[in-house]
């Protein structure tokens, strides 16, 4: 097994760094009903780390408490060898966590390039009233991160689209344009919930190319939530397998795979 | 002017003309390439920096005289500087199509015996690694978008600005060995090798010298007056010998600014943010964007349809008259008169546009009252009512209101505003096509050519400009007919040889240096301009000796969006007759809108007023067919409506939808017999092939109906008038 401090490096030559992230022992409760039961896990700098598991495992509640929507009833989050304390979303966002949703969260009536430089607004460092004078510091700030955005579009190819607005985009384009938003906070880690939901084939190889892309580029830790399992198998360097909030499953997809605890959670079991 | 000459005899190559142009124009823009949302741009002194230091960077890599430096990638400055840069190390530029399969692309390689390849992006590396293997003597690819390659093994691989950076480091090393390259270059060296598509046998590498493509350039620069100020979007492939003419030739030749769009995707907004004033773009892109157009109006505003339809049907008789750019005639300053006329013609067209709307925004309003539900119908635009002039000025005034409230802003959103000479060629354009962009006061031309003249054989002069012809021979070049029609040409553009194919070189271009194009056609009497017809090879002879061109005149029933396809007979009989084949989208609209009601193709197909709209279309043929002297034998007699689409599947036609002419005269030998002998009617049944593979029969009756032939002699009169 590897090594828990020192990193590793795959099979295609990837680096992975040490423990970025570790949730120790999470437990997430509404009420009566118990989401998330007792999970452990940990990410590594530069990995990309997939969440699977049949409906209603609890993984996007697992993916809220990463993005700290959710504060977990027992358990810690350590994200940077520091242990998190309960925080606002916003405020997890400053500290380098962005992510994309399920159902896409984009504003409808904006151009995707002024959608995408919303996700630069933790990054922003003018105050409100010089931005709204558009004076002094604010223009030229602006320039810099327009600059960086112009780099996303360019990396994900939506330049034909730059103006357009978000309403009248397909359903495939409305997920890169999330994800170029997702990117352009500069993430440490990138919670990506479902990219690929709804997609046809073609749009699916599309966004596994840029996902390999982003991580390949930016270096970027990339946690995914998929159903695909083709998808996630080819993708990730470790996979979380939930079932009914309980970790079924920890490991390399190889080894996911052939887990009879996985296997039973997907095809189920005689119950004789 | 003479001094001019002087300096001109010693722009022999590329790289020469490059230099003259960095002392001509040195500040001027010559490159730009939109990136990161933003326009970047290169000076002539700049690009000629970048280019020399690129040329360097061959060299360290051991770049020889006589080497082929393949190119695959989409425009992009950096690619013609690649070419350039070879040309400079006295090594030829081998552009290849990128959407080529690596198949494709493996036999180019092959043939050429490149040794350096410059790749576009990630795509092309993949292709060019795919087949490395197998062809040998590659030794180094160099690649301009550095995405995704980092995980390549790059001992035999670099980024193509590392390879720059490495010029510009080595640059006293280099920089008497480059000196010494371009002086070694004359107007005999080879310029550029340009592989044909290949829609016949394996593709041939077209060698052209400077000669050919700086004679070429500067003649026809000469032609259209262009001059630096030009601006063109080089979005075509790069392999296609148009492009390297039209953004490398005649940019160096006359100093304009190339323009490279930021991706394929963005085209249609890089060429409005742009604005060429020199445009060439294939039929289907002037198609695809009318149909846009066309759509859009569909879908505004009753006023704007209405204003839409009246300006358009108004500047068909007038836009050739009035809207088409008058020459620059070099003044240093306008005179106050020029002015004052300008601006009394600027307002008097805002007036009479505002006068316009009004008027007819009321009208609207009343149309609405009295037909609520159809009012789109009932009503139709007018121009002003004020005719306060006499019938020549009132038509001018007419057009002006129009390119105030239609034409200006419809061209503004086509990205065509700027246009002074736009070309298309490649294939027949619509004449309805055609039209509407002249008539909006965009100078639209025709040009035919080839890879082997170096683009031009013939073209249009402004002023003689229609949609049948494909011009009067470009300067320099000599055309004549051979005996069957084929058409002839030899030119300063006329290329050396097919690489490494002696024979192909022998057998297409003879002593005295006439190359044959494989295109059939002919000389307008009185006019001087060609029409090409044909393929050479599909032109044939009727009993009675006259010409029979069945292209021809079924690219004349295709132009109707009624008719899907047309396969005309009659080689080697006394008259012509034809298959027609509906196309089911057009003619079920207007069999909806007319009630009609049918369950099938087939039904509707065989329906007798379908039979009707296909006369009256085959009637119009005869008669603009009848208008040719030398293809009036090619009217068509009787015809029938096919009970089923002609097919790939079925082996009727090639996968690139071109009929199978042999194919469908063995399957439907019944049928073509009904047509010759007499008969009415014709049973038949006819053997399908499934998408899934299985086979089927249809059997069909099927009607054969006569179209009226229009006698020759008196229409062509009527036309003379």
């Amino acid at each position: 097994m590897k090594d828990m401090i020192e990193g590793y490096t795959t099979a295609d030559g990837r680096q992975i760094g040490g423990v970025l992230m570790e949730l120790k022992n999470i437990t997430l409760r509404f009420g009566g009903v118990v989401a998330i039961k007792d999970i452990s896990f940990d990410i590594r700098e530069g990995e990309i780390r997939a969440i699977i598991g049949p409906n209603g495992a609890g993984k996007s509640s697992m993916l809220n408490v990463i993005s700290g929507f959710y504060v977990p009833t027992e358990g810690e989050v350590w994200f940077r060898g520091e242990r998190r304390p309960a925080m606002r979303p916003y405020q997890v966002a400053r500290l380098g966590i962005a992510r994309t949703f399920q159902n896409i969260a984009l504003f409808d009536g904006m151009s995707v390039l002024d959608n995408i430089m919303t996700g630069r607004l933790t990054l922003m460092k003018s105050g409100l009233l010089s931005q709204a004078l558009w004076m002094g510091k604010a223009a030229e700030e602006e320039d810099a991160h327009r600059e960086k955005v112009e780099k996303i579009i360019d990396f994900l190819e939506i330049q034909n689209i730059r103006k357009t607005p978000v309403g009248r985009l397909p359903y495939g384009l409305k997920k890169r344009v999330e994800l170029a938003r997702a990117l352009a906070a500069e993430p440490k880690i990138l919670l990506l919930d479902e990219p690929m939901a709804g997609m046809n084939v073609e749009e699916k190889e599309d966004m596994c190319r840029f996902i390999l892309d982003v991580n390949d580029e930016f270096g970027t830790t990339t946690v995914l939530i998929e159903h695909d399992m083709g998808v996630v198998m080819d993708l990730s360097d470790r996979v979380v397998v939930m079932d009914y909030g309980r970790k079924i499953g920890d490991g390399p997809p190889e080894e996911v795979r052939n887990n009879q605890d996985v296997i039973d959670a997907y095809l189920g079991v005689a119950h004789d | 002017m003479a001094d001019q000459d002087v300096a001109e005899q010693f722009a022999q190559s590329i790289p020469a003309l490059l230099a003259k142009n960095v002392e001509r124009f040195g500040h001027r823009p010559a490159y730009r390439e939109k990136e990161f949302g933003i326009w970047q741009s290169w000076t002539w002194a700049e690009a000629a920096d970048e280019i020399r230091a690129m040329a360097m960077g061959f060299l360290s890599l051991g770049v020889e005289r006589g080497d082929h430096i393949a190119i695959i990638g989409r425009n992009r400055p950096a690619h013609y500087w690649a070419m350039v840069a070879a040309q400079m190390c006295g090594a030829v530029p081998v552009p290849l199509y990128q959407d080529a399969v690596a198949e494709e692309m493996a036999y180019v390689l092959e043939h050429c015996g490149a040794r350096f390849v410059v790749c576009g992006d990630q795509e092309q590396v993949d292709k060019v690694v795919e087949v490395e293997d197998r062809i040998h003597h590659i030794q180094h690819v160099m690649y301009t978008d550095k995405r995704g390659m980092r995980k390549y093994d790059h001992s035999r691989m670099n980024a193509l600005e590392d390879i720059v950076a490495e010029g510009k480091a080595g640059h006293f090393r280099y920089q008497g060995e480059i000196a010494a390259r371009i002086a070694e270059l004359t107007y005999d060296s080879t310029c550029v090798m340009l592989y044909t598509s290949g829609t016949t046998g394996k593709p041939k590498g077209v060698v052209l010298s400077n000669r050919n493509i700086i004679e070429t350039a500067k003649n026809s620069a000469a032609f259209d007056h262009l001059g630096p100020d030009e601006d063109v979007l080089a979005y075509l492939p790069m392999a296609w010998v148009g492009d390297f003419i039209f953004s490398i030739g005649q940019a160096m030749v006359a100093g304009f600014c190339v323009n490279c769009p930021e991706s394929p995707a963005t085209m249609m907004t890089d060429l409005r943010e742009i604005g060429p004033t020199y445009f060439f773009a294939p039929p289907r892109i002037f198609e695809t964007m009318l149909t846009n157009v066309m759509i859009r109006m569909e879908d505004a505003g009753d006023l704007k349809h209405g204003l839409f339809k009246h300006f358009m049907e108004f500047a068909k008789g007038t836009g050739e008259e009035f809207g088409m750019p008058r020459y620059r005639v070099k003044r240093s300053k306008p005179t106050l008169r020029r002015r004052l006329r300008w601006a009394y013609r600027f307002s008097m067209g805002i007036g009479f546009s505002i006068e316009t709307m009004v008027e007819n925004a009321v009208r609207l309003a009343i149309v609405r009252l009295r037909h609520p539900m159809e009012h789109r119908k009932y009503f139709t635009a007018k121009g002003p009512i004020l005719n306060i002039y006499p019938q020549p000025l009132r038509d001018y005034f007419n057009y002006r209101t129009g390119d105030v409230t239609i034409y200006a802003p419809l061209k503004n959103t086509l990205g065509l505003s700027r246009i002074r000479v736009a070309y298309t060629a490649g294939e027949a354009i619509g004449p309805e096509i055609f039209e509407f962009y002249r008539s909006l006061g965009i100078n639209l031309k025709q040009l035919y050519g080839q890879t082997e003249a170096s683009v031009f054989i013939t073209q249009q002069p402004d002023g003689q400009v229609r949609a049948d012809t494909v011009g009067v021979p470009s300067p320099g070049v000599e055309v004549r007919i051979g005996e069957n029609g084929e058409v002839f040409y030899r030119s300063p553009g006329t290329f050396v040889e097919y690489y490494n194919n002696p024979d192909s070189t022998a057998s297409t271009k003879d002593a005295e240096g006439w190359v044959a194009t494989g295109d059939a056609g002919f000389f307008e009497e009185g006019t001087g301009h060609l029409r090409i017809i044909d393929r050479a090879k599909d032109v044939g002879k009727m009993a009675d000796g006259r010409l029979f061109a069945p292209k021809y005149v079924e690219n004349k029933l295709k132009f109707y969006p009624n008719i899907l396809e047309a396969v005309v007979f009659g080689a080697g009989r006394d008259r012509c007759t034809a298959f027609i084949n509906i196309d089911l989208t057009a003619v079920g609209n207007w069999a909806e809108r007319n009630n009609i009601a049918y369950a099938s193709y087939q039904e509707l197909a065989g329906h007798p007023r379908v039979y009707e709209m296909i006369r009256e279309h085959i009637d119009e043929v005869n008669r603009s067919v009848a208008q040719d002297p030398m293809l009036s034998g090619c009217q068509i007699h009787r015809f029938l409506v096919l009970h089923k689409e002609l097919d790939a599947d079925d082996g009727e036609m090639t996968r690139t939808r071109k009929v199978r002419r042999n194919v469908i005269a063995e399957k439907y030998a019944d049928l073509i017999a009904a047509l010759y002998d007499g008969a009415t009617s014709i049973s038949t049944e006819t053997e399908v092939t499934y998408e899934d593979g299985r086979k089927g029969a249809i059997k069909a009756t099927l009607r054969i109906e006569d179209a009226s032939v229009a006698p020759e002699g008196q229409i062509h009169r009527e036309a003379a008038e």
